[in-house]
């Protein structure tokens, strides 16, 4: 059975499996998707572990470089890792409302709400995703803006650091000169202020190891995603969600490269075998665009599988891909992230992935909570559907707020993307 | 001329940006739209041509803009889209897009699609981390960028003197719009919250050295007037932009005047001057380098509440009893700053209401309701 239809009713990201108040017994993990877990329960154990010791414990965005922490042997957590378990916990709306008490406006992205409301003393009822109060923030927004206030926010909450490291917005599929020397900059000065917040001083060696794991783990993780292209597929594309939590919470452990190296082991023993971890047998092969409803992850597969549509192609694939040598290349990599490129590179790892993975459709989640993720959608789907030839369908969603979904409209947008890719099936055999 | 005959100019201009359009058109000047925030008009000035503000429109309905937007997006940057889309702006020759907030990052990419054939976009990204020798050197490298593609399209070279020119004029229309906004306080008796709006609207639509030699005559017959002795009460306001007169107009009726403004249309946009003398790229980067206490920018000290006290200051220093929040919809830097100018409104015990607005609302009920109460409230 697949990760995603596991833990549906669970956490997502590779939750403590016995934290989940899951209503039927799950079927046991495989050793690789249990090494996957067991790095992200690690990461918010040694969390606990530092503030007990009385060591500092950082909250992070999840595309801050992670290398410099883990060269200073700092504690880090990640909130969008939280707020995503929380969401699939279903305790998203209760602590988004809870933000929404503290003055936050319910058009706030829903990840900031969960996380402000965390940070302003209101407990989760996902054990899994409990985390001790920060002692520093570290924020690169090269995902969002909004992340630049959600930070400062919680820095002034807790009369705590911030280390920001500002990824500006880019309209070239290249990465400048210019660009690269602002971000080295910034990247000099934040380990001069973690180095203060660390008490040691910054570790060449150490940093090098950990860039060389993050390295490793990136190209584990690609290597995993590139299974997604064989026909059939030797597992459900929601199963990277899953996995997701890996990348985000722990791309410079060593454990973490391994682990993905594992489950890959896996996947080609079930290439080999002709066999698939994907509960359905696979009729149609769709790109999901976008961030998951993490509240209805069991509505938005149902319908997938009735109607035999894997999912084969997410963009979380090349985005977190974050191979790099050397500082500078690691400034260019923290550039490419998908809400920080322009529509043609965003277009063009699509449709990559599209061609590579072989699909016959896009769905596309107009996610309430991303305002710059969501905002040139439109044009993406004319594109796809122009270069690519697929139909593509649009539903209304949100990450964390299920307030923001409607499950009548996710039904019949999907239905109306398994008629549009039938029909098409049709021509092409008939064509044949 | 009178003080009703210039602010009646000033708002013929403010009423009908379209209208100015033609006319420098028709005078032969190229016309170069700029969008939300902070873009360096300067160098449009120093081109010789004419830089015009796109902060939406309240008499717009969006039709065309869904086609690349969706419903949850700030109604100015959609607008603006509606507008490049509808023809309402074809006489422009170039849009300046900056990227400052998460609405505006994918809109730079929709309106560049949307505008490939029609005209050139030139982008635009600002620094965050803008105080460091790093901050300010890419700014000044993203400003390069921009002079570069006005020359392509005025033709000629920016000259050092010419921006140098354009920095006096600009600071000259700052000073201007600071002590209008003095004057306008003092003097509220006569100058009300629609005529104010208008005043400083209409320096979007106009150039600059034309919109301050009226202002600055405006300024001199307010000076000139006896001291006011106004019965109302008198607020700040805060926001991304209030310039509806049929908002402001719910302000006269009762008899709320504005003291002074924490908006990003009006004085957000001219708190700050740029050197005169110098490196005249250096000192626009520089500029820049200086905002402060703007929701839209990062904080250094973001575990103080800075902007918030800001705001305090402003209030108390203006001789206001309360502010106003307007709260424009989906704004996400104004929505996330909200608790902590609740918090220092709280703590300095000065009142507030928030108003949600954006530029597709016609009928103000609610927001007359609050306002009519807020005025009871200060009044007591």
């Amino acid at each position: 059975m697949a990760e995603n239809e596991k833990n549906a009713a669970a956490a997502p990201e590779a939750a403590a499996p016995e934290a989940a108040p899951v209503k039927k017994a799950p079927k046991p993990a495989s050793p690789g998707t249990q090494a996957l877990r067991d790095v992200v329960s690690k990461v918010y154990a040694a969390a606990w572990e530092a503030k007990e010791a009385g060591r500092p414990v950082g909250w992070s965005s999840s595309k801050f470089p992670c290398e410099i922490a883990e060269a200073l042997g700092l504690a880090v957590v990640y909130p969008e890792n939280q707020a995503a378990g929380i969401g699939a916990q279903h305790d998203g709306q209760r602590m988004c409302e809870a933000a929404e008490s503290l003055g936050y406006d319910p058009d706030i992205c829903g990840y900031a709400r969960i996380s402000l409301a965390y940070s302003a003393g209101v407990e989760t009822t996902n054990e899994s995703r409990r985390v001790p109060m920060p002692d520093f923030v570290l924020c690169c927004n090269n995902i969002c803006n909004c992340m630049t206030k959600w930070y400062e926010n919680i820095a002034r909450m807790h009369n705590i650091p911030l280390i920001m490291i500002d990824v500006p917005y880019n309209n070239e599929v290249t990465v400048s000169d210019s660009q690269v020397a602002y971000i080295r900059g910034q990247f000099d000065d934040a380990i001069r202020q973690m180095e203060k917040i660390a008490g040691t001083k910054f570790d060449e060696k150490k940093f090098e190891q950990a860039c060389a794991n993050a390295n490793r783990t990136a190209k584990a993780w690609l290597k995993v995603c590139d299974y997604l292209q064989y026909k059939p597929s030797p597992m459900s594309g929601f199963d990277l969600f899953n996995h997701m939590a890996d990348v985000v919470t722990a791309r410079g452990k060593v454990e973490t490269a391994e682990a993905f190296e594992l489950l890959a082991t896996e996947l080609e023993e079930h290439v080999k075998n002709g066999t698939t971890t994907a509960p359905f047998p696979e009729k149609y092969r769709i790109m999901f665009e976008g961030i998951p409803c993490w509240p209805n992850l069991k509505t938005l597969f149902k319908p997938l599988k009735a109607n035999g549509v894997n999912v084969t192609a997410v963009v979380y694939a090349p985005a977190f891909g974050f191979v790099y040598d050397g500082l500078d290349d690691m400034a260019r990599a923290y550039c490419k992230a998908p809400n920080s490129v322009c529509i043609e590179q965003g277009v063009d790892w699509r449709e990559g992935i599209c061609r590579d993975n072989k699909v016959d459709g896009v769905l596309v989640h107009y996610n309430r909570s991303c305002k710059p993720w969501s905002g040139y959608m439109a044009e993406m789907q004319r594109r796809f559907t122009k270069d690519l030839g697929v139909p593509c369908a649009g539903f209304d969603g949100d990450q964390a707020d299920p307030r923001n979904f409607n499950e009548a409209q996710y039904e019949t947008r999907v239905q109306g993307l398994v008629e549009a890719m039938e029909e098409n099936m049709k021509q092409k055999e008939a064509r044949a | 001329m009178s003080i009703e005959g210039i602010v009646k100019e000033f708002a013929a201009v403010a009423e009908s940006p379209r209208e100015q359009l033609k006319k420098y058109k028709a005078e032969g000047k190229k016309c170069i739209g700029v969008m939300p925030y902070y873009a360096p008009e300067e160098l449009v000035s120093a081109a010789g041509m004419m830089p015009f503000g796109l902060w939406g429109s309240n008499n717009k309905t969006i039709s065309q803009a869904k086609e690349y937007c969706a419903t949850f997006y700030c109604t100015i940057a959609q607008l603006d889209l509606e507008m490049l889309l509808d023809g309402t702006l074809d006489l422009l020759d170039g849009v300046i897009t900056p990227t400052i907030c998460d609405t505006l990052r994918p809109m730079s990419q929709n309106i560049r699609v949307a505008m490939s054939e029609k005209l050139p976009c030139i982008f635009l990204a600002h620094p965050q981390n803008r105080r460091p020798a790093y901050g300010k050197k890419f700014c000044l490298d993203q400003y390069t960028h921009i002079k570069i593609e006005l020359e392509k399209i005025s033709g000629a070279p920016i000259t050092d003197e010419a921006l140098r020119e354009a920095i006096k004029v600009y600071n000259r229309s700052r000073a201007a719009r600071r002590e209008f906004v003095k004057l306008a306080s003092d003097h509220c008796d006569v100058i009300t919250a629609v005529m104010r709006s208008a005043v400083l609207k209409a320096a979007w639509f106009m150039p600059k050295a034309e919109h301050a030699e009226k202002l600055e005559a405006l300024n001199a017959e307010l000076k000139a007037l006896p001291a006011s002795d106004w019965k109302g009460v008198k607020v700040v306001t805060s926001g991304i932009i209030c310039d509806n007169p049929k908002l402001l107009e719910i302000f006269e009726e009762n008899k709320v005047a504005i003291a002074a403004d924490d908006v990003a249309h009006e004085s957000r946009a001219f708190r700050v001057d740029a050197s005169e003398t110098g490196d005249p790229m250096e000192a626009l980067a520089q500029q820049f380098a200086d905002q402060d206490y703007d929701v839209l920018l990062y904080d250094e000290s973001s575990s103080e509440n800075r902007r918030g006290e800001h705001v305090v200051r402003l209030v108390k220093e203006s001789g206001a009893k309360g502010l106003v929040l307007f709260m424009q919809q989906f704004c996400d830097p104004e929505e996330m700053e909200y608790p902590s100018l609740k918090k220092a409104l709280d703590e300095a015990g000065i009142p507030h209401i928030k108003l949600g607005v954006d530029q597709q609302m016609r009928d103000f009920g609610q927001a007359r309701t609050a306002i009519q109460a807020f005025a009871d409230v200060l009044s007591l």
